[in-house]
């Protein structure tokens, strides 16, 4: 058996790895990335927008080479019913000026940008490997094993996703609910770059993010996902995956439902689709993240660390891996320069990530996903807002009542009683 | 817009498959007792089927979510990520 040594080892060439790699390389330090996947990105999927400031920060004026889709200006929101649904849209000026704020990317294109900038600076990205396990030395990590081969390093990172089987192996992580799993499911639809841009009331690279709750996901505990790319649309719905059990539905067949919506039908009419994939995403916020997010020798970031946020109208996790990256490569320098990759040299990591937006964000909305368990929010208010809608602009020639009455029918008819409604208020307000 | 079958769904996608290698390996044993069986909704590739009062599993167009593995509650599904370079290869993203 041969094996190498490296200053760092990264497991996994996804937002996360990839930032950390790039970084690391910066700074002229000895890394390596291995990736499972025949190419960086081929194993990945976006079930939302790159929130993408940080991305401009590890590499300024990203837009001007970076394979971005489309920059998001219009945001949607939408409470859907079977058959009728109410949406809130906003369009902002700021939004589509430089720096952007938020971006469309397909993975398998834009992981790969990213590894060939990491390659760039000097890191090396192994594709087609799977990492088997960990090697240690007494609690120390020191190295992985590939099976036929092994690799030595001063620090591993445990780049490795979602499922993340290293950060498990390593202890830092537990198994996860299923509470705080979602699983997307989502089809990529392509369409001339013309109708996208009418459709979605769009000029140039400009781009739409829909929000959908309610019908969407036939109730389940989630929602749904749909933006532009520059000549297709990424369309998706994501289940938690206790509700997912309780509700015995199929996500391709809620996916087939969702597209035959009236307000998404119109949208992709007349569209083919390419790809099916699906992906699990975490759903806990801070509650999923592990208590301690490194060891002797070992950091984990993105996915693997439970890096996500769903705040019911943004849904964000690729900024966060890429935030992360930064910390652990920060986090990594630093303890280059001591010459001590000790936990305790290694905590540095926590330190920049609670000086981050990364953990300042998942603190501050913490209580989020206690507000998102809610059944209501996925049944009963989506019905509430289109009967109160229904209401508003039918003229039936009966005799019209006051908005006030019209709204306490509209709760009552969708089973939503003036408690709940004062309760979820409440713990909106605090969540959001 | 056209709605295309599970099975059309998947061939649209990019595979390479490690013949002979499955990487989820089901107890059958303890599906016997499982009431709830849930793997044969929740996988999002619908490859979990029930013949002649066993579960079984196509796993050569897995998607490599691993919503089988959370969700079954008799922990009867060893799922690993396939060998290195074989499985889903997304093209898009």
């Amino acid at each position: 058996m041969s094996s190498e040594k490296y200053e760092v080892i990264i497991i996994g060439a996804g937002l996360a790895g990839l930032s950390a790699a790039y970084s690391l390389a910066q700074a002229g330090i000895e890394v390596v990335v291995v990736e499972r996947g025949d190419y960086p990105g081929s194993k990945n999927l976006s079930g939302g927008v790159l929130y993408s400031r940080v991305l401009d920060k590890l590499i300024p004026n990203f837009w001007e080479e970076a394979p971005i889709e489309r920059y998001i200006t219009n945001y949607l929101t939408t409470l859907m019913t079977k058959y009728d649904y109410f949406n809130l849209e906003y369009k902002g000026k700021a939004l589509g000026s430089i720096p952007y704020n938020a971006v469309t990317v397909l993975r398998a294109k834009f992981d790969r940008w990213l590894a060939e900038k990491a390659e760039q600076a000097g890191a090396m990205i192994v594709t087609g490997i799977k990492v088997e396990k960990l090697i240690k030395e007494g609690n120390r990590v020191i190295g992985i094993s590939t099976g036929d081969e092994e690799m030595l390093a001063d620090v591993v990172i445990a780049a490795d996703g979602i499922n993340s089987f290293i950060a498990q192996e390593a202890g830092l992580r537990g198994e996860i609910k299923p509470l705080h799993l979602a699983v997307g499911a989502k089809a990529l639809i392509e369409l001339p770059r013309e109708r996208i841009e009418e459709r979605f009331r769009l000029t140039g690279n400009e781009g739409a993010a829909y929000a959908m709750l309610g019908e969407a996901t036939r109730g389940v505990a989630g929602g749904g996902f749909f933006y532009t790319n520059q000549e297709s649309l990424s369309i998706g719905v994501v289940m938690r995956l206790d509700d997912l059990v309780k509700e015995k539905v199929k996500p391709a067949e809620v996916l087939d439902d969702l597209l035959q919506h009236p307000m998404v039908a119109p949208l992709v009419k007349d569209g083919v689709m390419t790809e099916y994939g699906a992906h699990l995403t975490g759903e806990g916020g801070l509650h999923m993240v592990p208590a301690k997010l490194y060891a002797d020798g070992m950091l984990i970031v993105g996915d693997a660390a439970g890096f996500t946020i769903n705040s019911g109208l943004v849904i964000r996790g690729m900024d966060l891996a890429i935030g992360s990256g930064i910390a652990a490569a920060e986090a990594i320098i630093e303890a280059k320069g001591k010459d001590d990759f000790s936990e305790g040299s290694l905590s540095a990591y926590q330190r920049n990530l609670d000086e981050s937006f990364v953990m300042k964000d998942l603190k501050l909305y913490a209580k989020t996903p206690e507000f998102m368990e809610s059944d209501r929010l996925y049944k009963q208010y989506s019905h509430m807002v289109n009967h109160l809608f229904g209401k508003v602009y039918a003229h039936d020639m009966s005799p019209k009542e006051h908005l006030v009455k019209t709204a306490m029918n509209s709760l009552k008819e969708s089973g939503i009683s003036l408690f709940d409604l004062a309760k979820d208020g409440i713990k909106g307000v605090r969540a959001l | 817009m056209k709605l295309l079958s599970l099975t059309d769904k998947l061939s649209l996608n990019k595979f390479l498959v490690n013949e002979g290698e499955p990487h989820i390996i089901i107890d059958k044993k303890a599906c016997q007792t499982c009431t709830g069986k849930s793997c044969l909704t929740g996988c999002p590739a619908g490859l979990y089927s029930e013949q002649n009062g066993e579960i079984i599993v196509e796993w050569a167009g897995c998607l490599e979510c691993g919503t089988c593995r959370i969700i079954c509650n008799k922990k009867a599904i060893e799922w690993k990520y396939p060998q290195g370079g074989f499985g889903i290869i997304y093209r898009q993203g």
